[in-house]
């Protein structure tokens, strides 16, 4: 095995790497989890009630 | 009220405190070398005030002292509020900011007196490499210490970004500052050659691309959201591109040593993989901006928002920009010259400095126990006169950066150069003129958030201290 094929191998393995993350973001299990924590900075403290509030 | 029901503010306000005095002392030494540049003279025959040693001090300064507070003060907070839990250990947490104005100052006194490694954006020494070590460590144990002890199970994306800026920065440092010792101040690295030019470069880039990229991403994460009132337009897009981001910068590094002895393959997988970079810092840049449909609005209203917005227009931009220079064609034209300083500056001040200076108006009030900053009139100032100095700054080096490079290129029939590189020089001094304004712009916007920082800490009522929020 030389280093060129050693290289492929490395690039498809980032390939499938990078789809998987993908798919898994992309996954319907996860839309639930993921909608609450994009709100996590507006629930962490008090003022932030209020703010979400007066945007309506 | 426990102290364990509260945050620990104190040292948010300690950093809070530092990154506007540090963005002061770096981004002052960076006006004296820009003016020395249009007036060599102003070095005054002074050997601790040659361009050559100051030139390391104001980089350091801004990076570290500067931009370091701001994204440990942050840190600090939003992995407190995010985690609902008190940050890890008060006393390693207070230990974290001393030690880091300790390293600060020791730079500050060996910079100028002319011990240094050598080495772009690791000059220090290396017993106060050691010191850095230690206090990072530190930063770590506190912050990983604090995830590892939340409320909430899960970990939200900022402190993914903070947490790999953390680990990274402690890899790139110690690699990077591996030396054989031989007097206090001089050592030697154990790499040689062109293993320690690639060191130093994949060093150096990924302190772009985990210090000045991911870290800030952290904190556009949690204050873009909070200041626009709205939750993170899409947090698949962030979770996707964080591990695209963090697998691709660690090898873009070369990109720095085109056309030099390091080998040609390696050359091209850096250009390749800046080039692939594109697509993951837009990702950040897109999530961000995007974040704000429904609020647009606000930006007419609100400077903190405004702030953080154009920074990651700016994020934008350089992110663009560096690719682009990464093509080995392009490089031949734009390495070497100003245009490298337009592009570092594009970012440094337009993205790190503006998304910092936005989160610091946002956090000051909060973590002084302020309704909002003494005045929402001058934050808007210092927005206008700093983005009209980014603009001067980056145009006037561009045009320099191309100038030069298109006069050093430029050959004469019979393959003699068409210019001396004197005349390039002498071309080049007016649009030093128009970066030292743009520079002195941005420095007076300081001025004026230092006043508005005085007077927000000095006056007002103070609310009472925040207990730990309970999870939803």
């Amino acid at each position: 095995m030389d280093a060129g094929f050693m290289r492929g191998i490395f690039t498809i393995v980032m390939l499938v790497l990078f789809l998987a993350v993908c798919f898994w973001a992309w996954g319907s299990k996860r839309k639930k989890c993921f909608d609450e924590a994009a709100r996590m900075p507006l629930e962490s403290d008090f003022s932030s009630e209020k703010d979400v509030q007066s945007n309506g | 009220m426990e102290k364990s029901n509260t945050y620990n503010d104190v040292v948010v306000r300690q950093f809070c405190i530092m990154t506007v005095v540090w963005g002061i002392v770096g981004m002052l030494v960076g006006v004296i070398i820009a003016a020395q540049l249009l007036w060599p003279a102003l070095n005054f025959d002074i050997p601790w005030l040659t361009y050559s040693r100051l030139r390391p001090l104001h980089t350091n300064a801004v990076i570290f002292a500067f931009g370091g507070s701001a994204l440990i003060g942050a840190s600090y907070y939003v992995v407190q509020r995010t985690c609902h839990v008190r940050l890890y250990m008060d006393r390693l947490a207070s230990f974290t900011f001393w030690g880091w104005q300790l390293v600060i100052v020791l730079a500050a006194i060996t910079l100028p007196l002319g011990y240094t490694q050598g080495k772009e954006y690791a000059e220090l020494v290396w017993p106060i490499d050691i010191l850095l070590t230690i206090v990072w460590v530190a930063y770590a144990v506190v912050y990983f210490g604090t995830l590892f002890t939340r409320r909430v199970s899960h970990i939200y994306v900022a402190n993914w970004f903070f947490a790999a800026f953390i680990i990274t920065i402690a890899i790139l440092h110690i690699v990077n500052s591996l030396a054989i010792p031989v007097t206090l101040g001089l050592s030697y690295p154990i790499y040689a050659g062109v293993v320690d030019a690639m060191v130093q470069w994949w060093y150096g880039h990924n302190a772009v691309g985990f210090f000045l990229t991911a870290g800030f991403l952290g904190m556009m994460y949690y204050f873009v959201p909070k200041q626009a009132g709205r939750p993170v337009f899409s947090y698949r897009l962030s979770v996707v591109h964080f591990w695209s981001l963090i697998a691709i910068y660690m090898w873009a590094g070369p990109h720095h040593l085109h056309y030099t002895t390091l080998p040609d393959w390696a050359q091209s997988l850096g250009m390749v993989f800046s080039l692939i970079l594109l697509a993951p810092s837009w990702g950040g840049m897109i999530n961000g901006m995007m974040t704000l449909s429904g609020a647009w609005h606000k930006l007419r209203t609100d400077p903190i928002l405004k702030f953080l917005i154009v920074s990651l227009s700016f994020y934008g931009m350089s992110t663009f920009e560096g690719p682009m220079m990464s093509i080995k064609t392009v490089n031949a034209l734009s390495h070497y010259t100003d245009w490298t300083i337009g592009h570092v500056h594009s970012g440094a001040l337009g993205w790190v400095a503006m998304v910092s200076i936005g989160t610091m108006y946002a956090l000051i009030p909060k973590v002084f126990g302020r309704e909002a900053m003494y005045s929402i009139k001058w934050i808007d100032l210092h927005f206008w006169i700093a983005t009209i100095g980014v603009v001067l700054y980056i145009a006037a080096m561009w045009i320099a950066g191309v100038m030069q490079g298109l006069m050093w290129r430029a050959v004469n029939s019979d393959g003699t150069l068409t210019y001396t590189f004197m005349e390039s020089l002498e071309a080049t001094y007016p649009y030093y003129a128009v970066r030292l304004l743009g520079g002195v712009l941005f420095f007076s916007g300081m001025l004026i958030m230092a006043c508005n920082v005085y007077m927000t800490v000095r006056s007002g009522e103070k609310k009472a201290v925040q207990p730990v929020i309970e999870p939803a």
